[in-house]
């Protein structure tokens, strides 16, 4: 391994992780919209929606990232669509991460007893009110573990980014080894650049985790 | 009446081909206490169900203050911000402090002040002895004192009337008077309650007006319960009441 390349390189790695964090979490934060709607719909049995949203969420799970942004980014342009490759990225993930999301937080909000919005309802409380101070936390409580494994799955689903252009991590390693061929130097500064991505993350579910325990059981 | 909070119409109830509640008709006056015994599945706790439409009735229908609530979801709401109702399972809200439990309710539904629900929310747990449990969450409770805190949070609306579900039933024998003690007390003060219980030595001293349920419909009505409780009119409930004795 050779120092002044690694020196060298950092400054590129910082740039892609930059990148990849924006991008990432902006994944991140559509996945949750995403599928904090569809767990509405599902939870409130809205009709049509509900099979408009069982549909989707086969349809995202069930394909690969890399095809979903293939489709994104090369086919919608032929029906004039065209996507920028950053909101290609961020809206593959978001939509990707919805679906899981939405599984996510169904099992979170099957685990609150139905007894909980009965006594939410008989407060007067609207059956939306119900979800939103009631049955929502607790289910939230209930999936943060999913949650974050979730959160820490899309962010690492970003090294396929590379195939629609963007300057991610992956890339940038890739393109440095293509040019240089210093692998071991470009290899070893790509796993670090993950973990420095993702081991806040994690640390960060396990204290959140704790932190919510302390509601987590006992009516 | 004048003074009638709720009246029960010729309810109807019916689940999967099964007849739950058949003609029951009932008028609940302000300040009254009336209260539902009988055998288990005889329907009284669907009949409180009904009452604040947690379950669809079939037939008949039900008054509040004399106008029919109509059963589309808006009314709903508003109708059961009048009746207050406390579970047997208490169902306090598990991620919130127990003022917080009290105080939700009339803050998002109600609209009203945070500053003046938490004060007439801690004069109320007061009341029930647990002002100084008002920071803890329900896990921290025992099952009495939850229970008083499920009476408190559903006193705090301020409803017209009380529907209680078999509140002592999930409760260790120790702490089933500490409850009732509550409920006593506020039939003393004039509240409106519906009650469900097995509870027949409280259910004497706190009704004004007893319902004996047998097979979902009213079996014997009495105004007077000591008279009822030491005699009961028809043959079964003599023979539920009898199953409370021992030799």
């Amino acid at each position: 391994m050779e120092k002044e390349v690694i020196l060298q390189y950092l400054p590129m790695y910082r740039e892609a992780l930059l990148l990849t964090l924006k991008i990432g979490w902006q994944g991140v934060f559509l996945a949750f919209i995403f599928g904090l709607l569809c767990a509405l719909v599902r939870h409130m049995k809205i009709p049509v929606l509900r099979g408009v949203v069982t549909g989707y969420i086969e349809l995202f799970r069930n394909t690969p990232l890399l095809v979903q942004l293939f489709f994104l980014y090369f086919a919608l342009p032929k029906i004039g669509i065209r996507l920028s490759p950053e909101f290609c990225g961020s809206l593959g993930l978001g939509l990707l991460g919805g679906a899981y999301m939405a599984e996510t937080f169904r099992s979170g909000l099957e685990s609150v007893a139905p007894i909980q919005e009965e006594s939410a309802l008989s407060l007067g409380m609207t059956p939306l009110q119900a979800f939103r101070h009631v049955i929502l936390p607790q289910a939230f409580t209930a999936s943060v573990a999913g949650i974050v494994a979730n959160v820490i799955f899309l962010l690492k689903e970003t090294s396929v980014f590379s195939v629609i252009s963007l300057m991610d991590l992956m890339f940038t390693a890739k393109d440095l080894i293509g040019m240089y061929a210093k692998t071991m130097e470009c290899l070893t500064l790509l796993v670090v650049f993950y973990l420095i991505m993702l081991l806040p993350v994690s640390l960060l579910g396990s204290v959140l985790e704790r932190r919510l325990r302390h509601a987590e059981f006992g009516t | 009446m004048e003074n009638e909070v709720l009246r029960i119409e010729h309810l109807h109830k019916e689940f999967e081909g099964n007849v739950i509640l058949k003609d029951i008709s009932l008028t609940v006056h302000r300040g009254e206490v009336i209260v539902v015994i009988g055998p288990s599945g005889c329907g009284k706790s669907t009949l409180l169900r009904c009452v604040n439409a947690l379950e669809d009735i079939q037939g008949g229908q039900i008054l509040l203050d004399g106008v029919p609530v109509d059963r589309s979801s808006k009314e709903i709401s508003r109708m059961r911000q009048r009746i207050g109702m406390v579970f047997q399972s208490y169902d306090l809200f598990p991620h919130k402090t127990i003022l917080q439990n009290v105080t939700l309710a009339p803050e998002k539904v109600q609209k009203r002040r945070k500053e003046e629900v938490s004060q007439e929310a801690m004069e109320l747990l007061e009341r029930v002895g647990l002002a100084d449990r008002s920071g803890d969450y329900p896990r921290q409770l025992s099952g009495g004192q939850k229970q008083r805190v499920a009476i408190v949070r559903a006193l705090c609306m301020h409803p017209d009337i009380l529907l209680l579900d078999e509140i002592t039933a999930a409760l260790d024998p120790e702490m089933v008077h500490e409850v009732l003690e509550v409920v006593v007390s506020l039939a003393r003060t004039g509240s409106t309650m519906l009650i469900v219980t097995h509870e027949m030595a409280f259910a004497r001293a706190v009704a004004d007006r007893v319902l004996f349920l047998d097979e979902g419909g009213i079996v014997e009505e009495s105004t007077n319960p000591g008279a009822f409780f030491t005699k009961p009119q028809t043959e079964r409930a003599q023979a539920f009441l009898k199953t409370f004795d021992y030799e």
